[in-house]
């Protein structure tokens, strides 16, 4: 009597590959999906946007009249809310990462800073609207200011740029630090120095990434009290502003077919500033990022 | 006449000056340096205890006009009414939120996961390098824009496809894009969980005659299943915070009916509905979006808990 039975094992080894290839075949369709979603959007904000895509459309105010209405106003506010969002989020972020990394004992309060910083990240992002608008717009009196919608944006993303510089400055090795110690240099004067510079990318790639999930962030400055119609352009941190989200959002919960094209139009002009920004990022990334 | 060169001994004790008091600045910078430091990750804490504090106060003012009671028990949101009809009932807003919620999950957990086991089981080296590029691409489209592609093709879409059609603001559209839209999310998590499971394992499985599919079904899944599950719960925290797509395309309808195909209203979208009205400082409306923004708050942050828990406590170390 054979130990194995090599019928039996055949019969069922067959099922077993029909199985592998039928989950992989899901798999595969899965992926695919997904790839092709991203695809239907991508033509689908072309083929509606590019009518209406022009010159003027930049250069043009808001209007009742969709043939007439652009995103300047729009535009430079988002340009505004970056000016405030980027000093500020960069030196809080990197600041808190520095210490969290180079300076911080390692004991209760320093876990409860991260554990802290984890949790915001998950915070969602109307919440800090909420928290703008009672801190930044009310008590301190800034209005729906460009100033009030630029703090409130940067911390919303400190977290995920403490996160990145904190990885950024952890691939910093051992040896170059010690080599400055051993050279005499003062703790600061090794961070300043050797450690900064060398995280720098690092940094710059996470930051950048950051500032280009608030310029397509809408909810915290809607709840701010961002205009949704403004025909002017903001001249001081104490202007009111709305932003590029924005402007899209009111054109497209706007029932007529036109304003659907020009939010989309819209949508075209924020994608590219999107993709500018990312393939800053990913060029840094490649073309400093050392190695040690 | 011999001129003494006074410049040149000034120079040098000006030059030991210099450099004593160089010494002492720097070392007046080791000091102040750190503190300043210190400050900036102090400001993240303070974000906190901004956010605790800013909606534990107005939400207390709220309870003061509206009893925690009804808040809880009522199951009618109806706010923009005379102040004696007006239902302050957070049921009504937090189904809609969990029927968004549920949608995304049916369809984000499955495809992600599937994206994720072909990722890290199947492709090859060369594939994956294309597709994670797309699939970032995917994760960092901006919310507006897919609450554009909800109204705009999905809704359409759904009306031809389902018998009687549906109506232009439903839950149904905002589901299945949130869902898309944490796609990226569940997969790349999932993905790092099933990678950090060593190869011999696989190897072992494979050698005793597994197929692939049962090698990632047997050995790997329930290896990694800490982080998956981590994964599903972070992105379930994501849809419940999720505002322009359930904005956009969800409409303006409280209720606590299920009824996928209708108009529904999320905790999120009520809280723009209302900074978009003209509802003046002080009013019960006014301090009923921070009462909701609590509920929000606590709902995610319940979650983001139970992810790291998770992951923590149920962590198979190789």
């Amino acid at each position: 009597m054979p130990l194995i039975n090599k019928e039996s094992v055949k019969k069922r080894m067959g099922s077993r590959i029909a199985a592998n290839g039928f989950a992989k075949f899901l798999f595969i369709l899965a992926t695919c999906f997904s790839l092709l979603i991203l695809g239907v959007l991508i033509y689908r904000i072309l083929s509606e946007g590019l009518p209406y895509l022009s010159l003027d459309f930049i250069t043009n105010f808001a209007s009742r009249m969709p043939e007439r209405a652009g995103i300047w106003a729009a535009l430079l506010g988002t340009i505004w809310i970056m000016a405030v969002t980027a000093p500020v989020s960069f030196i809080l972020g990197v600041g808190t990462a520095i210490y969290l990394e180079e300076y911080a004992k390692k004991n209760a309060f320093t876990k409860f800073i991260q554990i802290n910083i984890s949790n915001l990240a998950g915070v969602p992002s109307i919440v800090f609207g909420l928290l703008g608008l009672t801190i930044f717009v009310r008590l301190m009196g800034l209005g729906s200011s460009v100033l009030a919608g630029g703090l409130t944006m940067s911390l919303l993303i400190l977290p995920v740029i403490v996160v990145a510089s904190q990885e950024a400055i952890r691939t910093v090795p051992r040896e170059i630090r010690e080599a400055s110690f051993g050279m005499g240099a003062t703790k600061w004067q090794t961070i300043r120095r050797i450690v900064f510079p060398a995280a720098l990318p690092g940094i710059l790639t996470g930051t950048i990434l950051a500032l280009s999930r608030a310029v397509g962030e809408t909810a915290p400055l809607l709840v701010l009290g961002a205009l949704a119609y403004v025909a002017f352009v903001p001249e001081n941190l104490f202007s009111q502003f709305t932003v590029l989200p924005i402007q899209l959002y009111n054109w497209t919960s706007r029932p007529q077919e036109d304003f659907h094209m020009l939010a989309a139009s819209g949508i075209i002009i924020l994608m590219i500033i999107l993709l500018i920004m990312n393939s800053i990022a990913v060029f840094i990334r490649n073309k400093f990022h050392k190695r040690f | 006449m011999v001129s003494i060169d006074k410049t040149n001994q000034k120079s040098i004790r000006s030059m030991i000056q210099e450099n004593k008091s160089s010494r002492s600045q720097s070392a007046v910078m080791e000091k102040v340096v750190p503190k300043i430091f210190l400050i900036c990750a102090i400001i993240s804490i303070f974000t906190t205890i901004g956010i605790v504090f800013t909606l534990l106060t107005e939400t207390f003012t709220f309870f003061n006009r509206i009893s925690i009671v009804e808040f809880i028990t009522n199951t009618r949101w109806f706010p923009f009414t005379s102040d004696e009809n007006a239902d302050f009932g957070i049921i009504a807003l937090i189904m809609g939120t969990l029927t968004v919620t549920a949608i995304a999950m049916v369809v984000a957990i499955p495809v992600g996961l599937a994206v994720a086991i072909y990722l890290s089981e199947y492709a090859s080296a060369k594939t994956r390098k294309v597709i994670k590029p797309i699939l970032e691409v995917l994760a960092g489209i901006p919310t507006i824009v897919y609450g554009f592609f909800a109204l705009t093709f999905v809704t359409p879409l759904l009306d031809k496809v389902i018998p009687g059609g549906i109506s232009i603001f439903n839950a149904l559209s905002p589901g299945i894009v949130v869902g898309i839209m944490i796609i990226p999310m569940i997969a790349s998590l999932s993905e790092d969980a099933m990678n950090a499971v060593p190869n011999s394992m696989r190897e072992g499985a494979l050698a005793l005659g597994a197929t692939r599919f049962e090698v990632a079904m047997k050995v790997v899944l329930p290896a990694a299943l800490s982080g998956v599950i981590a994964s599903f719960v972070l992105g379930i925290s994501r849809a419940i915070g999720e505002t322009m797509i359930v904005t956009i395309a969800g409409g303006s309808r409280p209720t606590a009916d299920i009824n996928v195909t209708e108009s529904i209203q999320t905790m999120t979208a009520y809280i723009v509905q209302v900074s978009q009205g003209d509802t003046g400082y002080g009013t019960t409306i006014y301090y009923s979006i921070y009462a909701v923004g609590m509920t929000l708050f606590v709902f995610t942050l319940i979650m983001n808990l139970l992810a790291q828990f998770i992951s923590r406590k149920f962590r198979e170390e190789y």
